[in-house]
């Protein structure tokens, strides 16, 4: 056994499926499929055909250390299956949540391993089928799965062609590979599908120098539009999300919440919920949940438990006094970026100008609430779950309810919504407790009100800038403070001598006593906040120096990316320069998020009597460097465009204290119909960098865009989010 | 209590036995096994439970099942008739009108509501139409897109290429 064979083996033995092989228990359906996959395979001497293949120095970066578990796998059967009859699945710990993964991956695949987009399919999500995954955020699909993804395509395409090579007894330099077959170069007729090697065997032959991927210029199905793939079967409502997934036997649960954060329960009643027809109380730990074969009958049942609650203190704290509460109570500093000398910088300067930014906790919001639904058979723990890290789910298992993660498996089915805040799975804990609790499968589904409650907020934040301009124009010093949103794309990237960027904390989680609730990411997490100050700050000096916003910008940046993206963004709007305000509505906004330059151009209209905002047209200029699917992208765009009117103009929670006082649409407004403005998005060709994020980008501009047209529209500038009617109003110059 | 329910659903006629009290919605996804019907508010505030009850979209979450006796039931699973899409269903697809899914049975039943008072409905109209169906995804432009296509396909015109 060389080297390779033995980390093969030991990476084998790390995941469930592979010891499952190994020890030849008996399968279910799915893992025999899977076992099939994986054993039985074909064990042919190599000599490699190394004119054929380069060295892959990245490789080693790629996959990181090596270590038994919570890796991807070296070995390409860990991302694709080719069946004999050529139906290829890709394998993915990545999960969808409407962003077009299994679009977007398959193209990859297809693309990588010169097979028709047709015969590709993908699994995602499922720990016992899918390759290790951290989790799906970060709009790391495309940039950090896809290489490893595509290499390992690249890998199983050089196998194919040396054993076809030894299946026609033709050289390998003599074959090329196109539609899911090898071919001989000049003579095509003489031919063998990859299935017909395969024989849906796992392929065991591998390279131990990696070939290169595919140029971009080669590409005949990345980079082409693709409409999403699982269009049908969400239009049918034959797509099945985790609570549409039933078992014989199960019962739906309701959990017993506090009525505020911070309230500790003293004692449940629960006499009467047990005498009704068809409830099981389970009480275990201070879990308190109620069982029933449906889920309306559960939560009947749930409101006959008479709990008590020890309240925690009065709390001054709401929506309006809890920045400076933040600000208080977080001290943990860094200094994420700093140049020049700060303190001589603003000495010589004789226009400072310090502004101090304001923003709300956001709700996640997914249509989808929180589910998963557990099954333990024997000593094998299966969760399905609405979550954005399945893995994390798994591990997260074995440690809280005791199952050995090999003996834990989490399936997601399709995800309705993420966002970030199903990186928080406690309904997975719930579900799976109850379940071994009460020897059926239990499904636990939060309702709205639930979903808001134990929502992980993105958090309310406070920004403090000064910063300072010369004669001419030209920034002099730039002194940031981000208190509670956290340090993502808090780092300025204009060109100024004298500079320093502090972010307390670096995360968007505080210590114990800051946010009376959970906070966490969300959708492009602290970069929305901190692009809304950066830009605004950046806005108020251009005004200040009498200069049209854009030439401001360009003036005073350097960085090449941002500059081209910028001009993108004039151009294809036709921006015509003004200083602001200019009474047009128009604003720009500019910024850097997982990879990815933004810069966008918006069209408002205020109405002055009531302080309402109509956005009327939106221009975003993106570089993510090569794109997979132009299609995707756009819609990730849009879907960014929309989401970010939210935040911008009406999503703010209210509170007292732990107390939650929006719990239902009714009273927290996210986006709707009549708020849809014309949406373009244009996509810079920039070829020679790697593909980058796209779920995300977008959506950070959306505050300092809008908060900038508003300035444009009527000199009012707003410095709390969000921009609703009446903050609107409060700021507008008097007549 | 439980009682005998009947009504047509999705053309067949059903008889369950159940709590007329009960929320449509529940009955149809528990008792019925029907899952295209999706829970997301359960105070008939976003539109995701959306089916048609004699052809008039209602929210499943605020009705009582003994509402809908003796009437006709369409959710998402009866939308498409014979293997063949409506065209509302067809539009969707063709212009990408959805990310999750989660809100797309309401959004294409709420449609067909919007288009069936109004069959010449204006851009603005099927947004006044829309307006209490929440996305989260921000499919809203092509959501508009899909069914301004699908108004055309009903009314036999040619369709604008999607977006």
């Amino acid at each position: 056994m060389n080297d390779y064979e033995k980390l093969s083996l030991e990476i084998l033995r790390s995941t469930p499926a592979g010891a499952a092989m190994l020890a030849d228990r008996p399968a279910s359906p799915e893992r025999r499929r899977f076992l099939q996959m994986l054993s039985g395979g074909l064990l042919i001497g190599v000599t490699l055909n190394t004119s054929l293949l380069r060295a892959d120095a990245e490789e080693a970066a790629t996959v990181g250390p090596r270590r038994p578990r919570n890796e991807l796998p070296k070995d390409f059967n860990a991302f694709l299956h080719i069946a004999e009859d050529g139906k290829i699945t890709g394998y993915t710990g990545k999960i969808e949540m409407g962003q077009g993964i299994n679009t977007s991956l398959a193209q990859m695949l297809a693309e990588e391993l010169d097979a028709p987009y047709d015969t590709v399919r993908m699994v995602a999500g499922d720990t016992d089928l899918c390759p290790w995954d951290a989790g799906t955020w970060g709009s790391m699909t495309t940039r950090f799965f896809g290489p490893p993804f595509r290499a390992a395509a690249a890998e199983a395409k050089a196998v194919l062609v040396l054993l076809a090579a030894e299946a026609l007894g033709v050289p390998a330099d003599q074959l090329i590979t196109r539609d899911g077959a090898v071919l001989v170069r000049g003579d095509e007729s003489r031919r063998v599908a990859y299935g017909a090697l395969t024989k849906g065997q796992r392929i065991e032959r591998h390279l131990e120098v990696k070939p290169t991927l595919k140029d971009v210029a080669a590409f005949k199905i990345v980079g082409k539009p693709q409409l999403r793939r699982d269009a049908r079967d969400k239009v049918t409502g034959r797509a099945h999300y985790t609570g549409d997934v039933r078992l014989p036997g199960m019962l739906y649960a309701k959990v017993l919440r506090p009525p505020v954060h911070g309230a500790k329960l003293t004692s449940a009643d629960t006499t009467r919920a047990k005498a009704a027809a068809g409830v099981r109380v389970i009480e275990q730990d201070g879990l308190v949940a109620v069982l029933h074969a449906t889920p309306d009958g559960a939560e009947e049942a749930l409101a006959l438990v008479k709990a008590q609650w020890e309240l925690p203190p009065a709390s001054t704290l709401t929506e309006d006094t809890i920045h400076d509460h933040l600000d208080a109570t977080i001290k943990d500093a860094k200094v994420v970026d700093s140049g020049g000398d700060l303190a001589a910088g603003r000495a010589a300067t004789k226009r400072v100008i310090e502004t101090t930014f304001l923003d709300g906790y956001v709700a996640h919001v997914c249509m989808e609430t929180h589910a998963a639904l557990a099954q333990i058979e024997g000593d094998k723990l299966t969760v399905w779950a609405s979550t954005q890290n399945p893995f994390g789910v798994r591990d997260m298992l074995a440690r809280t309810v005791g199952f050995p993660p090999e003996k834990v498996r989490v399936i997601t089915p399709f995800v309705g919504g993420g966002f970030g805040g199903k990186t928080s799975n406690g309904q997975c804990a719930e579900a799976a407790r109850l379940a071994r609790a009460a020897g059926v499968p239990v499904q636990v589904m939060r309702s709205r009100e639930e979903e808001f409650f134990l929502d992980t907020f993105r958090p309310a934040a406070k920004i403090k800038i000064a910063s300072g301009i010369d004669d001419a124009g030209a920034m002099t010093f730039w002194d940031y403070e981000v208190i509670a949103a956290g340090e993502r794309g808090s780092a300025q990237f204009y060109s100024v001598p004298h500079h320093r960027t502090v972010a307390r904390p670096s995360g968007w989680t505080g210590p114990a006593g800051s946010h009376p609730f959970a906070t966490g990411a969300w959708r492009a997490p602290a970069n929305n906040t901190n692009t809304f100050a950066r830009e605004s700050q950046i806005d108020i000096m251009a005004a200040a120096a009498g200069m049209d916003p854009i030439e401001f910008r360009l003036k005073n940046m350097t960085d090449a990316r941002m500059l081209r993206t910028l001009r993108a963004a004039a151009d294809a709007w036709g921006w015509k320069p003004a200083p602001a305000p200019s009474r047009r509505g128009l604003g720009v906004a500019c910024g850097a998020d997982a990879g990815t330059y933004v810069a966008a151009i918006a069209e408002v209209e205020v109405d002055k009597a009531t302080g309402a905002v109509k956005v009327k047209r939106v221009l975003v200029a993106q570089d993510m460097g090569v794109v997979i699917n132009p299609q995707g992208t756009l819609i990730q765009l849009e879907g960014c465009v929309m989401m970010g009117l939210g935040y911008a103009l009406s999503e703010e929670m209210h509170f007292k204290g732990g107390e939650i006082l929006d719990t239902n649409f009714n009273r927290y407004a996210i986006p709707r119909f009549s708020q849809v403005p014309k949406i373009e998005g244009v996509l810079l060709d920039h070829n020679d960098l790697p593909p980058q994020g796209g779920g995300e980008p977008a959506i950070i501009l959306m505050g300092g865009l809008i908060a900038n047209a508003i300035h444009d529209a009527t000199g009012a500038r707003l410095l709390r989010m969000p921009m609703t009617p009446a903050r609107v109003k409060a700021a507008l110059p008097r007549a | 209590m439980p009682e005998k329910l009947s009504f047509t659903l999705n053309g067949q006629p059903v008889s369950v036995e159940v709590d007329g009290d009960r929320k449509l919605l529940w009955v149809l996804r528990t008792d019925l096994a029907l899952t295209g019907t999706k829970y997301s508010c359960g105070k008939g505030l976003c539109g995701t439970c959306t089916v048609l009850v004699d052809n008039v979209p209602q929210r499943s979450c605020m009705l009582r099942a003994g509402s809908v006796r003796g009437k006709e039931v369409t959710t998402i699973e009866g939308f498409e008739k014979d293997g063949e899409l409506h065209p509302l269903q067809k539009a969707f697809i063709d212009h990408d009108a959805l990310q999750c899914g989660f809100c797309t049975p309401g959004m294409i039943l709420t449609a067909h509501g919007v288009l069936r008072r109004n069959p010449a409905a204006t851009r603005e109209q099927i947004v006044q139409g829309m307006e209490r169906n929440l996305c989260r995804c921000g499919a809203h432009p092509r959501i508009l897109d899909a069914i301004e296509q699908a108004r055309d396909t009903l009314a036999g015109k040619p369709t604008a290429p999607a977006r």
